[in-house]
């Protein structure tokens, strides 16, 4: 009986464990009203013309027509104007303080971004006038194996932790190809690192997952040991090898960077050797030529539109890549890479339909819904659907539009980006700067 | 030699004259073309709807709605679609790059600081891939324009259809450019340290026109002169003399708008005929612009602000605004892999403050007019080279579909490497 309170506040803790996330997240949440749009919800409700989306409390609590903000809650006029999901950029390396590659080590598994977040950047904020509101912020491509991504909310203005949307899965960044083997670049003086070619890459990820399964095989021992009752002595901790065991036990996705054909391939039969599976492939600019491979494996693909040639292993790339694996059954998701082009996915969207001739809707869904499917954060993001996150992008006009603009980007239910607002401001700052400047001269 | 010889050789010249005479026949249909039903957009004139223009002997010879079709034109049925002049990007390095990170495959930067003397027009690669591809969205001219060092070299136009570089020239050289000297650093502690560095090499570039003027002074002299001597033949100089003498533009490529403002004093103490090139804070000093009269060649725009205090929205705007105060504006990619991306960054100049009509000019008839070829490019009229394009919508637009681009007068191939792969992978099952 000594032992009850000691159960009780066990229960307790783990039931507060439990209830902490939703309620970290019900407390950012906001409530809003944005009526009259033409709402394009990538969902089951299609596209409403003059539709209205209530979110309470920072999610979608009701998609229609007519709806009426309960009292004191905000409401946003979206005549004339498009309302779409929030852009979500599936491979961006913004909010990183400092390098995104720790390039002394062709494996450096261990290294997190989630310990560098840096929530000032502006990139973030730039990302908002794109109507981006979430992106997977990742190491770079050195190494082989580079390390572990983080999904972030783009709330500009709010602390490192707060940015990070804690419920998207854990990530693990892979990379092959010329960025590996250090082509294009001069090679720092002293001994070359390995690998310096494709062969080396493939040689050296099948070590590592040999080290791994190895790794892995020694703690089950040590917990059926343990569990028998013995006292075994644990093995040594790896953190390198630890989230590689977790890869191989599909608790980790794995992310991919990848150009050419054959090392797709390679990869892809290196994970079915090993018994995990690629979430997701990254710019695989020559994936169309491996589409029912891919297609066969389950991997998403996140391309570029058309950005090419500027490596020998991007010089077969083709701006029909997303329209070839979208046609293969492969979901495909159109990411920025930069900075910059995280403003305007919604233009690299639309080259889906000029280049391979994709239905608009399908092009809007490769900066949506398809890029929360390969995060794995669909079920809370990338359409606009009851009970989902309330993250929206409100453009003037059509945003697969060359003249279109986005107006206003909103994350679970508070304006982060507000066109107007944003430019009323500036002139105020442009005022003051000028009145600051007078006096100046005066005295 | 026996009868049957005889018959083979009356035979193959019956089969020869015959050929000649279909080639002839067809040789004369090729150069007449008729695109007929269609909304044309001619920029210099209004709309016209259910049009037709004519073609003939690579000239526009008709435009209009009430337009008779000569019985030899192959007709181009338009019926729903839009008929636009071709584009022109106004600064590319076209057919001097192939991929970035392999040099062998690089022509655009010669080493060294002053190169006037350096010319693209015979370094044009005519099989670069980049070429078909940038002609599928309906571009038809392209300014080739050096980089590096300070004064880069000599530009020129080309059509992107020939089967050699100096098929394609449409003009060489175009502009004397500079790559004027600048901060580079985003970071203020740096654009400090660099100010020294910058004033001294923007002196260094006045000392070499003045240099350049002093050998073109001399040498005149000489000629007018018996007793004088003529200075000894400097390539370098010579190629500076039309410069000098505002005879071939300085097309300077400049962006802050303190460095701006030091190439407006540059060009005006030097007096050159100036464009400008890049200028993505020309906004900041749009009177200087003004004043000076100097035409705007805008680089990509995409592009983040040097400061956030700028607006986010400062690369997009400057168009909009430059043009308001009367500055001419143009559009341009400077680089060859996305050269097909032009039609896009002009648009977004529109989304974001631009007349769209003023959009359309600055990828047609306005490069034409400051690059000095306006009399036979840049709009649809009679008498023009027929550089025309069909389109299903307006060719800003990047959802839009160009179903024909005539180069000269006749139609020119859309496919390029990237249609070759797309049909290949397509096929595979």
């Amino acid at each position: 009986m000594k032992r009850l309170p000691i159960i009780l506040g066990g229960i307790f803790i783990s039931l507060l464990i439990l209830l902490l996330p939703p309620l970290i997240h019900t407390t950012y949440g906001q409530d809003l009203l944005v009526k009259n749009g033409k709402v394009v919800t990538l969902g089951k409700k299609g596209t409403i013309e003059g539709g209205d989306v209530l979110i309470e409390k920072g999610r979608i609590k009701k998609i229609g027509k007519g709806l009426r903000a309960p009292e004191g809650v905000r409401v946003i006029d979206a005549s004339e104007m498009w309302v779409i999901p929030g852009i979500i950029d599936t491979h961006t390396h913004i909010g990183v303080e400092g390098g995104v590659n720790e390039g002394s080590n062709s494996v450096t598994s261990e290294v997190r971004i989630i310990d560098v977040i840096w929530p000032e950047n502006i990139s973030i904020f730039y990302a908002l006038t794109g109507g981006c509101t979430t992106c997977n912020t990742m190491h770079g491509s050195a190494n082989t194996i580079g390390g572990q991504n983080v999904v972030i909310k783009n709330k500009w203005g709010v602390s490192a932790d707060e940015l990070i949307y804690h419920r998207a899965p854990k990530e693990l960044k892979f990379a092959l190809g010329e960025n590996v083997k250090q082509s294009n670049f001069p090679r720092v003086s002293g001994q070359p690192r390995y690998p310096t070619t494709r062969m080396g890459v493939e040689a050296l990820l099948r070590k590592k997952f040999t080290e791994a399964r190895a790794y892995m095989k020694k703690w089950d021992d040590y917990n059926k040991q343990k569990k028998a009752g013995k006292n075994p002595i644990p093995p040594r901790r790896d953190l390198q090898l630890d989230v590689l065991v977790e890869l191989l036990q599909g608790k980790v996705r794995a992310q991919v960077h990848c150009y050419r054909a054959d090392e797709i391939l390679m990869m892809l039969k290196v994970a079915e050797e090993y018994g995990f599976k690629i979430s997701s492939l990254e710019h695989v600019l020559e994936g169309y030529k491996v589409a029912d491979a891919i297609a066969a494996h389950g991997a998403s693909c996140s391309t570029f539109a058309d950005s090419w040639g500027y490596k020998m292993e991007a010089f077969d790339a083709i701006p029909y890549n997303s329209a070839l694996l979208a046609e293969a059954g492969v979901n495909i998701t159109i990411n920025s890479d930069s900075g910059e082009r995280i403003r305007r996915l919604f233009q690299d969207a639309a080259k889906c339909v000029k280049f391979g001739g994709m239905s608009e809707e399908d092009a809007l869904k490769t900066v949506t819904i398809n890029s929360a499917k390969c995060l794995g954060i669909d079920k809370w993001v990338g359409s606009i659907e009851e009970g989902k996150d309330g993250d929206l992008a409100i453009f003037n006009t059509n945003p697969l539009s060359a003249y279109t603009r986005c107006e206003m980007t909103i994350i679970e239910g508070k304006v982060y980006f507000d066109r107007k607002a944003y430019q009323e401001e500036m002139e105020k700052l442009r005022e003051e700067a000028k009145k600051k400047e007078e006096k100046k001269e005066k005295s | 030699m026996g009868i049957k010889a005889y018959i083979s050789v009356f035979l193959g010249g019956l089969l020869i004259i015959a050929g000649s005479l279909g080639a002839g026949e067809s040789l004369q249909k090729a150069e007449v073309y008729a695109i007929t039903n269609a909304t044309i957009v001619p920029v210099t004139a209004p709309i016209i709807e259910k049009g037709t223009v004519v073609i003939s002997r690579g000239r526009i010879i008709a435009v209009g709605a009430e337009v008779e079709i000569p019985q030899e034109a192959n007709v181009i049925d338009a019926q729903g679609m839009y008929v636009y002049p071709a584009m022109i990007n106004s600064c590319t390095i076209l057919g001097l790059y192939e991929i970035g990170s392999v040099r062998a495959t690089l022509d655009s930067s010669e080493t060294g600081k002053f190169n006037p003397d350096v010319r693209v027009a015979a370094a044009i690669n005519h099989e670069s891939v980049h070429i078909p591809i940038t002609r599928s969205v309906g571009i038809a001219l392209a300014l080739v324009a050096p980089r590096g060092g300070t004064i880069s070299g000599q530009s020129a136009l080309i059509r992107l259809e020939g089967w050699n570089w100096s098929e394609m020239l449409v003009k060489s050289p175009v502009g004397l450019h500079i790559s004027f000297p600048q901060v580079r650093a985003r970071r203020r502690a740096a654009e400090e340290e660099d100010e020294e560095a910058i004033s001294k090499a923007i002196q260094e570039l006045k000392d070499y026109f003045t240099g350049a003027r002093h050998y073109m002074e001399r040498k005149e002299g000489a000629a007018k002169d018996a007793s004088l001597t003529a200075p000894p033949v400097d390539m370098k100089f010579e190629a500076m003399i039309p410069a000098l003498k505002g005879e071939l533009p300085v097309i300077v490529s400049v962006t802050t708008s303190e460095a701006i403002k030091e190439a407006i004093k540059f060009v005006e103490e030097m007096k050159l005929k100036a464009i400008f090139h890049g200028v993505s804070e020309g906004w900041k000093v749009v009177d200087e612009l003004k004043k000076a009269d100097i035409p705007v060649i805008l680089s990509s725009l995409y592009g983040t602000p040097r400061e956030w205090k700028d607006g986010y929205d400062a690369p997009y705007r400057n168009a909009g605004i430059l043009c308001q105060a009367g500055i001419k504006v143009v559009f341009s990619t400077g680089d060859a892999a996305l050269a097909n991306n032009l039609p896009y960054h002009a648009a977004k100049a529109a989304a974001f403050g631009l007349p769209k009509e003023e959009a359309l000019k600055g990828v047609t008839i306005y490069p034409a007019q400051i690059f000095g070829v306006d009399k036979d490019y840049g709009s649809i009229e009679v008498g023009k080279v027929a550089n025309i394009i069909v389109t299903d919508g307006c060719p800003l637009e990047i959802t839009t579909q160009v179903r024909h681009v005539l180069i000269d007068g006749k139609p020119v191939d859309l496919s390029n490497k990237h249609t070759e792969l797309y049909e290949k992978y397509r096929k595979k099952k």
